[in-house]
């Protein structure tokens, strides 16, 4: 690759009295304006002066093109990154997420001339209670973490409402369970009490029975669990959870094996965070924007945030409603506050739904057990070389515990940075902490067996070299446009604007 | 006198004051250390209380303080090049405090119980 | 099989074989049969592509059309140039992950670190992170970062006029998280700087930090000259939320003094999409760097001595530090902050400057023009303001919305009483779009 080309940052293209932009024109005159307005004084306005890029049109298309081949996304190649559901995103997706009569929608446009949105977001959202046994959704969280943070929030109310707000502030979380589970914890002011796993991830009934009392407000759970294992003692779990004043959360972020098997909420979950940019294939876009709609089991719906969409059949008058005041949104005093000025990622919700109504109940239904499918057929054409700490069926991912022969010194990082060069995305690695040499793989329901017979090849001829030639795989990657970034020198002297960046 | 606590924090106590850091051991764990999180002069601790945070690239711990008291030292070396601490973390301490309760040393290990802790 | 799988029926069939397995059915027999599902969704069958349109026309039409805007209130009707989004929609950006393989995430890491170096310039702040969710939740983050940035104080002063759809939030994660929040009281539309010293007075060892908005909800530009030396005076940090594009011609936050910088990018391109996505920004000054939530890009150089981008700073974050985290958030809006980087440059100074001000004189002709026959009036009239103001009317607001949206395809504001309605102008508008309004506006009773 053109280091001189790609390498540079906008600013090094910068040439003073370039522009890319040229300003509408409104047709007004200062003259035009007779009215005396206070001025803006100066002691209000920007002193210094604001450099950004002087940049003409071609210059950044081309900067933003070559810098886009410097990425690799679902588009480009297989991206086996476990916990992460890296599938297809549907192109006919983007197409309605970009409508006209959407995209200019302001979101304070009255709901009588919001109503299609209206209607799009409410569709949707009984779409998602469909799918999880739920009684109703809010779509208004960002991202499965803030999906996390805002189910918290309905149960911290709920127990509230019953006048145990304040002795009901622990929730039990598995070790194996994300970062994120804890941190969302923490942060809606709950105390995390860790529940030991089982050697394969899941739940240890024993370890959880003492932890249970009136003190605690939810256990948070996936399910599958991080090492794709289906938690099968969960109507137990949640029958003593339940006994003892405590709620049920979901985290979404392993549903997708489930598609067209079963629900949480038929499985005793009260509330649930699904992530519409794993499971409903909107796009990760680098990291973000995601959107993490939170549904929970009737009776909770009143605590959902602040503003809220609502379906009437008479209008707060009396009247039947029709098609102009049928969809409103609503303030309610006893929900659980407001996590999001907006009703959310809205453009992300349209996307969702496109794919909902383009893989409809008869694809949904197909969607898990592929993805199953496809991860088992990986787990089983390569654990005789790779070290599977689980046996037994898994879902839509499993975990390697790095390769079988460890005498090569070759680690699971190695193994990931070479699969690089080979053209594949990395698994998910050191993660879930419960082995040493995490390797975490899902591949999807979207992908071909060529695709993964390439991949599994791949990761053969990996172990292969790690015994003939393990030092190109421990200086891996090498096919790549940078290798092996200075980590420490990052976070030792943080450089994190181009004024600090020594030329 | 050098005791250990079991976050592996260790104080060497020096008349009425405690000079805190973290054990070898707890580097090694840590790796490259970037940064150290350090109280400010006067800022009083409780025995437990978190008092800062050590960060490596992929790691951070927490500082616990072994024992209630001021904070009347702070090791500044350390935010200029914090790893000093990988280079020698018994002689590169980060705060010394007062030492406010003799008797909260008494849960502390001396070097054999700290050894054996961590070999355990 | 679903167009979007790949399986023939030999295909699963031999996948099968190898996994030792009779059927689909067969790879979950560990899910008892009492959870599994008993009959298929109660959706409907899936849709071709045809179908797919006609279904989000069908919804569309459902909305009346608003060709003009003059609603803000934090977001609006800026125009965007096409080659952003033909950016944004390359595949290879749209379709990535969080870049937590940098020698493949080039592109991702670079553009983060070129909105971090453009958000710190336009704010006059030392540092950006990769971006929030959104200006509320951004808003938010700051205020959860001031308390966790100071031992033992717990209580944050928020301005009366912030925009309530922050305000609602950051109330939201002060509550559950354990924050006290005081309103600072407004006089005459403004942060009453006589009751905040007042209540820094009687409370000032407990605040953590202060919040004010700049323009605020009602579009005035408040002044907060002096505010820095006595929030710091007492120790508390100072946090402005301010209108990201407003702040080529505004003085930023880094030149009154301010540690936290917050707020909503969306006037930066990002189209209005019925609330999302947006992008929340968060800058601050460098001593505030290890208490920053969020991602961060870092520039270093890798094995062979070639500048590169990583993600850095992470042992803040929840994957390490899980419930001691800076904050729970893992993603940020990645997509909206090439969004914006790529706007900025097209842009540019020039172009942002000329936005202003084509925005502020638009806003002043339909201030002339709504105001002429005396039936509408400022709010606070004394008050400067940037393109956006808060309008007295003797005729209801919801008359004059239902017939602009009926009669003209214009939303005129947003309606805060009966009788106030929030109005913007952006470089979107026309001077025939005032007229037009206007005209509608004298017939409204």
């Amino acid at each position: 690759m053109n280091r001189k080309v790609y390498g540079k940052l906008i600013f090094e293209l910068s040439r003073e009295g370039r522009r890319g932009y040229a300003t509408p024109k409104s047709g007004i005159s200062p003259e035009d304006v007779s009215i005396k307005q206070t001025p803006i004084p100066s002691s209000m306005t920007r002193k210094s002066s604001l450099s950004l890029p002087e940049v003409d049109e071609p210059t950044v298309v081309r900067h933003y093109n070559n810098m886009s081949t410097n990425n690799f996304g679902v588009d480009t190649g297989f991206y086996p990154l476990g916990s992460c559901t890296m599938k297809y995103n549907p192109k006919i997706n983007e197409e309605m997420a970009s409508h006209r009569l959407f995209a200019g929608l302001h979101p304070s446009t009255p709901a009588f001339a919001a109503q299609g949105a209206l209607e799009l977001y409410w569709t949707l959202q009984k779409a998602l209670c469909e799918i999880g046994g739920m009684e109703e959704f809010t779509l208004n969280p960002f991202a499965g973490a803030q999906g996390e943070l805002t189910g918290l929030m309905v149960i911290r109310t709920y127990h509230a409402s019953r006048g145990e707000g304040e002795k009901r502030r622990k929730v039990i979380i598995p070790d194996s369970a994300h970062g994120t589970n804890p941190a969302s914890a923490a942060v809606c002011g709950l105390e995390v009490v860790e529940v030991k796993s089982r050697p394969d991830g899941t739940v240890d009934v024993a370890d959880l029975k003492p932890l249970l009392d009136d003190t605690v407000a939810a256990m948070m759970l996936t399910n599958p669990n991080t090492l794709g294992i289906f938690e099968k003692e969960i109507p137990a779990i949640s029958a003593l959870v339940h006994e003892a004043g405590g709620l049920m959360y979901y985290d979404g972020a392993n549903l997708n094996p489930l598609l067209g098997v079963a629900r949480p909420g038929d499985m005793g979950f009260d509330v649930m965070h699904v992530n519409l940019h794993k499971t409903f294939s909107t796009p990760h876009g680098g990291g973000g924007p995601g959107s993490g709609p939170v549904g929970v089991r009737k009776g909770l719906e009143k605590f959902l945030p602040n503003p809220k969409v609502v379906r009437r059949t008479v209008t707060p008058d009396g009247f039947p409603v029709n098609e102009t005041n049928r969809y409103a949104v609503e303030y309610s005093p006893v929900a659980l506050g407001s996590v999001s000025a907006t009703l959310g990622n809205f453009a992300v919700q349209a996307r969702a739904l496109a794919y909902i109504l383009t893989l409809g109940s008869d694809g949904l239904m197909e969607a898990g057990k592929l993805a199953t499918l496809n991860a088992t057929y990986i787990k089983e054409s390569l654990k005789d070389l790779y070290l599977l700490p689980i046996e037994g069926l898994s879902k839509h991912e499993f975990v390697f515990d790095g390769l079988r022969d460890k005498s090569t010194g070759v680690t699971t990082l190695n193994i990931a940075k070479r699969l690089l060069d080979h053209g594949y995305h990395a698994p998910t690695i050191y993660f879930p902490l419960l082995f040493h040499e995490s390797l975490m793989i899902e591949p999807t329901e979207t992908e071909s067996r060529e695709t993964l017979d390439e991949f599994i090849a791949a990761m053969r001829e990996i172990a292969r070299e790690a015994i003939e030639d393990p030092e190109t795989v421990k200086t891996a990657p090498h096919l790549t446009p940078v290798t092996r970034p200075d980590d420490t020198t990052a976070a030792l002297n943080p450089v994190l604007t181009f004024d600090n960046l020594e030329p | 006198m050098i005791l250990y606590s079991k976050t592996h924090e260790y104080i060497r106590v020096e008349g009425e004051k405690g000079y805190i850091g973290i054990s070898d051991y707890a580097q090694k764990q840590l790796g490259n250390v970037v940064y150290v999180d350090m109280p400010d002069l006067g800022d009083e601790l409780e025995k437990g209380e978190d008092f800062g945070a050590i960060e490596s690239v992929k790691a951070a711990s927490d500082l616990i303080s072994p024992v209630s008291g001021e904070v009347v030292e702070v090791n500044d070396a350390l935010s200029e090049n914090p790893r000093l601490i990988n280079a020698d973390a018994m002689a590169n301490w980060i705060i010394a405090v007062t030492i406010n309760d003799p008797s909260e040393l008494e849960d502390l290990m001396d070097q054999a119980a700290y050894d054996a802790f961590i070999a355990g | 099989m679903h167009r979007y799988f790949p399986h023939t029926q030999a295909d699963i069939k031999e996948m099968l074989d190898r996994c030792g397995a009779d059927s689909l059915d067969d790879l979950y027999g560990d899910v008892d049969p009492s959870l599994r599902l008993r009959q298929p969704y109660n959706l409907p069958e899936g849709m071709d592509e045809r179908a797919v349109r006609r279904f989000f026309d069908r919804l569309a039409g459902k909305n009346l059309p608003v060709e003009v805007c003059f609603a803000g209130g934090g977001f609006y009707d800026h125009g965007c140039p096409a080659a952003v989004k033909s950016i944004a929609s390359r595949s290879e950006f749209l379709t990535a992950y969080t870049p937590y393989q940098p020698e493949i995430s080039q592109g991702t890491l670079q553009y983060i670190f070129e909105y971090q170096t453009m958000m710190a310039r336009l704010t006059g702040m030392e540092i950006s992170n990769a971006s929030m969710y959104d200006g509320a939740t951004a808003t938010a983050e700051a205020v959860l970062m001031a308390v966790a940035s100071q031992r033992k104080r717990n209580l944050v002063l928020v301005s009366e006029t912030l925009s309530p759809d922050v305000r609602r939030v950051v109330d939201t994660y002060a509550r559950y998280h354990g924050v006290e929040i005081i309103t600072i009281p407004s006089e005459n539309g403004e942060t009453s700087r006589a009751e905040l010293t007042r209540l820094l007075e009687t409370r000032g060892k407990e605040v953590a930090g202060v919040v004010v908005p700049s323009p605020n909800y009602y579009g005035i530009i408040e002044d907060h000259e002096g505010l820095a030396d006595l929030c710091h005076s007492y120790k508390a940090l100072l946090i402005i939320n301010c209108v990201a594009s407003d702040l080529a011609v505004l003085r930023t936050p880094g030149e009154l003094g301010a540690d936290i910088a917050c707020g909503d990018a969306q006037s930066l391109g990002i189209p209005l999409s019925f609330g999302g996505p947006y992008l929340g920004f968060l800058c601050s000054t460098k001593s505030l760097m290890r208490k920053m939530p969020g991602r961060i890009v870092g520039a270093t150089t890798d094995s062979e001595g070639r500048r590169c981008f990583v993600l850095t700073l992470q042992a803040r974050e929840q994957h390490i530090r899980r419930e001691k985290a800076t904050s729970n958030i893992c993603s940020n809006q990645g997509l909206m902050t090439l969004w914006v980087s790529v706007y900025m440059s097209l842009v540019g100074a020039e172009g942002l400057r000329e936005i202003n001000e084509t925005s502020r004189l638009t806003a002043l002709y339909l201030l002339e023009k709504m105001t002429a026959d005396g039936r509408a009036r400022l709010r606070y009239p004394s008050k400067p303001f940037l393109n956006e103001f808060l309008l007295e009317t003797d005729y209801p607001v919801d008359a004059l919305i239902a017939a602009a949206v009926k009669k003209a395809d214009i939303l005129p504001g947003i309606k805060i009483d009966d009788h106030t309605i929030l109005m913007a102008a952006t470089e979107m508008q026309t001077r025939e779009d005032v007229d037009r309004l206007a005209d509608i506006a004298k017939t409204c009773v």
